[in-house]
């Protein structure tokens, strides 16, 4: 009997074709927006949790900022003076103090950009320079080589780690043939520097939204990663200073509470006389929580719209039931002559209103899932479609359908057969 | 009529008002008895508004008479439920209309399994038994065509088809060949005495043509929502 309905309600819209789609119209945008806004919410989440978590989700950051007065306002300009920043004698300090709960304080340092020629190939590269911690911390996935390590650091030494990337604009690729080679760095300002390269690391892609290049081709500029010690001396500093460091713990540590200490650490032993800075700790997976639940209030917002889109198409759906049941007075008559009890009859004409729902609805999916591929490549990142998400549209388009079909078909099962047969 | 056979139709004393309790209170039936045996085929003539509509309306199970006893197939009509008369209708009752009324839309097959449907037999039975049955009224070539691809003669049959299709007590004919010309209303005609004689179909025919009266057994005329005659009539062919 349901099938029988089924198979009546798609010859209907078959054969009412532009009215069909007029009627699914509010529906279709309806669910396709939900599908569309849920797929990029989802793979901007995603991939914005991605990309923290490679950055170190667990991580801790140390930054010298402003310290607020006693209204807690922040000072409207501020400079820094040397002492202000954080000191290789403070982190050594603090990574003693915590020997237990840090795995690893990093340091990188941005030198400039340079260039490397080697014959016919240039390779563009972004000096930095990066202490011992960061290869504790194994930020780098080693391909060839050796990291560079504290004899390197000590000894401040002219050593070099490249990318995969470069290897392959210079060396055609040959990462043997790249190893104690010596590379010619000109930095932007035509000073020249020369480095042996000991390592050879893989080139990540980053996703667009932090900076990055999806994509990788011979113009794409990678790190080229010198002892932090060798980097300072290529500057003439003597002793480093820090506007934030990054810091790694170990397994199994409270990031929360170990943020709260650290944070006392340095006010109490370097910074409660300073007037005007202080050391704020951050936790990554704090502030990854607070872009996510932006993320979620977009999506809320956008979901309300979506779904006064849903409830405009479903009383557009009613309306339209409503115009077929008067269209179809003297059939709704015959079949009760026939023997059609109310109920077959009411049950044929919400089957019919959940049909157009949910042909509306997969088209709805089909348009969402589009719209929200474009908007996620247009942001760079992969579309990630929610199988919930789909079900509770599927779901959703059959609630409408039952519950804005119900009067109309309650209003047809209600006919008075006579009434209705004679109806012209 | 043969005394030993019993009445698949047994109405007494059937009133019918319309507006009740209202300044155009309107009574159309005053007092109907009739008695229609299984096997008759009976003709019910009477001008329009005669009240033969509303007597057929009862009969039909569409309506409840405001006074009096209905008895079906021994079944007690005035007594059912609105849902009951729904199955009542389905399985007892077979409707033929002056103007067709098949579904659109839907093919000759599927207007014929109709009724069926209603009555919960399967698929497969059903699709049998309405080719049976649009072979019986010579439409089985046909039977795959939708009610627009049909002629009115051709439209008619199938609804004979569809009337038949849950072996009704009574096959109800309201103007039959109303909307038809005379040789198509002829084939129609033919068509219900070949199953009056063939199948002992009780036929109730309701028309205004005394022609087409005279060729059933019994004639009932209707005058002012009361019988004043009854005469029989000699079934032609």
């Amino acid at each position: 009997m349901i099938w029988e309905n089924i198979k009546l309600a798609l010859g209907g819209l078959r054969s009412n074709k532009m009215r069909a789609l007029l009627t699914m119209l509010g529906i279709i945008i309806g669910i396709g927006s939900v599908i569309a806004i849920v797929t990029v919410g989802n793979s901007l989440t995603s991939t914005v949790s991605e990309s923290l978590v490679a950055m170190g989700g667990n991580n801790l950051q140390l930054s010298v900022d402003p310290r607020p007065d006693e209204n807690g306002d922040y000072p409207n300009s501020y400079s820094y003076q040397e002492s202000d920043l954080l000191n290789d004698e403070m982190l050594q300090a603090y990574e003693e103090r915590f020997a237990q709960q840090i795995k690893a304080v990093v340091l990188t340092e941005s030198g400039g950009s340079g260039k490397i020629q080697q014959g016919a190939n240039t390779a563009k590269v972004s000096i930095t320079g990066v202490n011992q911690g960061y290869f504790d911390a194994d930020k780098c996935e080693l391909v060839a080589g050796r990291a560079l390590n504290e004899k390197d650091q000590e000894g401040v030494r002219q050593v070099a780690l490249v990318s995969d990337v470069l290897v392959d604009n210079l060396f055609g690729g040959d990462d043997q043939a790249a190893l104690g080679q010596t590379i010619e760095v000109t930095e932007s300002g035509g000073a020249v520097h020369e480095f042996a390269i000991v390592g050879v690391y893989a080139y990540q892609t980053m996703s667009p939204l932090l900076g990055g290049s999806a994509t990788v081709n011979k113009n794409t500029t990678t790190d080229l990663y010198l002892p932090l010690t060798t980097l300072h001396e290529m500057n003439g500093i003597a002793e480093g200073s820090y506007f934030w460091c990054e810091v790694v713990p170990a397994a199994g540590v409270d990031a929360d509470a170990f943020q709260q200490r650290s944070e006392q650490f340095f006010e109490e032993g370097y910074y409660k006389n300073n007037k005007q800075f202080l050391v704020t700790v951050y936790n990554l997976q704090n502030e990854m929580s607070s872009i996510t639940s932006v993320l979620d209030t977009i999506s809320l917002a956008i979901g309300v719209i979506a779904g006064i889109s849903l409830l405009v198409g479903g009383i557009g759906v009613m309306n339209i039931m409503l115009v077929s049941i008067t269209e179809r007075t003297r059939e709704i008559g015959v079949r009760k002559a026939l023997g059609a009890t109310n109920g077959a009859i009411r049950t044929q004409f919400i089957v019919e209103s959940v049909v157009i729902c949910l042909v509306g609805g997969a088209l709805g999916i089909l348009v969402g899932f589009g719209l929200g591929s474009l908007g996620a490549s247009l942001i760079g990142a992969p579309a990630r479609v929610d199988l919930g998400t789909v079900l509770v549209a599927v779901g959703f388009s059959m609630a409408i359908g039952v519950f804005f079909g119900y009067y109309p078909a309650n209003k047809a099962a209600k006919l008075d057969p006579i009434e209705a047969l004679r109806y012209e | 009529m043969s005394g030993e056979k019993k009445p698949i139709i047994q109405l007494r004393d059937i009133v019918k008002t319309f507006y009740i309790g209202q300044p155009n209170e309107l009574e159309i039936l005053h007092g109907i008895d009739l008695d229609v045996y299984e096997g008759e085929f009976v003709a019910i003539v009477g001008e329009s508004g005669s009240g033969k509509s509303t007597l057929m309306n009862i009969v039909g199970a569409l309506d409840k008479p405001t006074q009096g006893s209905y008895w079906l197939d021994g079944i007690d009509m005035t007594a059912a439920k609105d849902s009951e008369l729904s199955a009542l209708r389905c399985r007892k009752i077979g409707f033929v209309f002056q103007t067709f009324n098949l579904i659109g839309r839907t093919s000759a097959l599927k207007n014929v399994e109709l009724p069926m449907l209603y009555n919960g037999i399967g698929a497969a039975k059903r699709a049998a038994r309405a080719k049976e049955l649009l072979e019986l009224v010579g439409m089985e070539k046909r039977m795959n065509h939708q009610p627009n691809e049909l002629s009115g003669g051709q439209k008619q049959r199938v609804a004979i088809a569809r009337a038949m299709a849950n072996d009704p007590a009574v096959l109800l004919a309201d103007e039959p060949t109303g909307a038809l010309d005379s040789a198509t209303g002829r084939v129609v005609m033919d068509l219900f005495h070949k199953l009056h004689k063939e199948q002992g179909k009780t036929i109730l025919l309701i028309t205004h043509s005394r022609e087409l009266a005279a060729e059933c057994e019994r004639i009932i005329t209707i005058r002012d929502g009361r019988i004043t005659g009854e005469v029989k009539g000699g079934v032609a062919q």
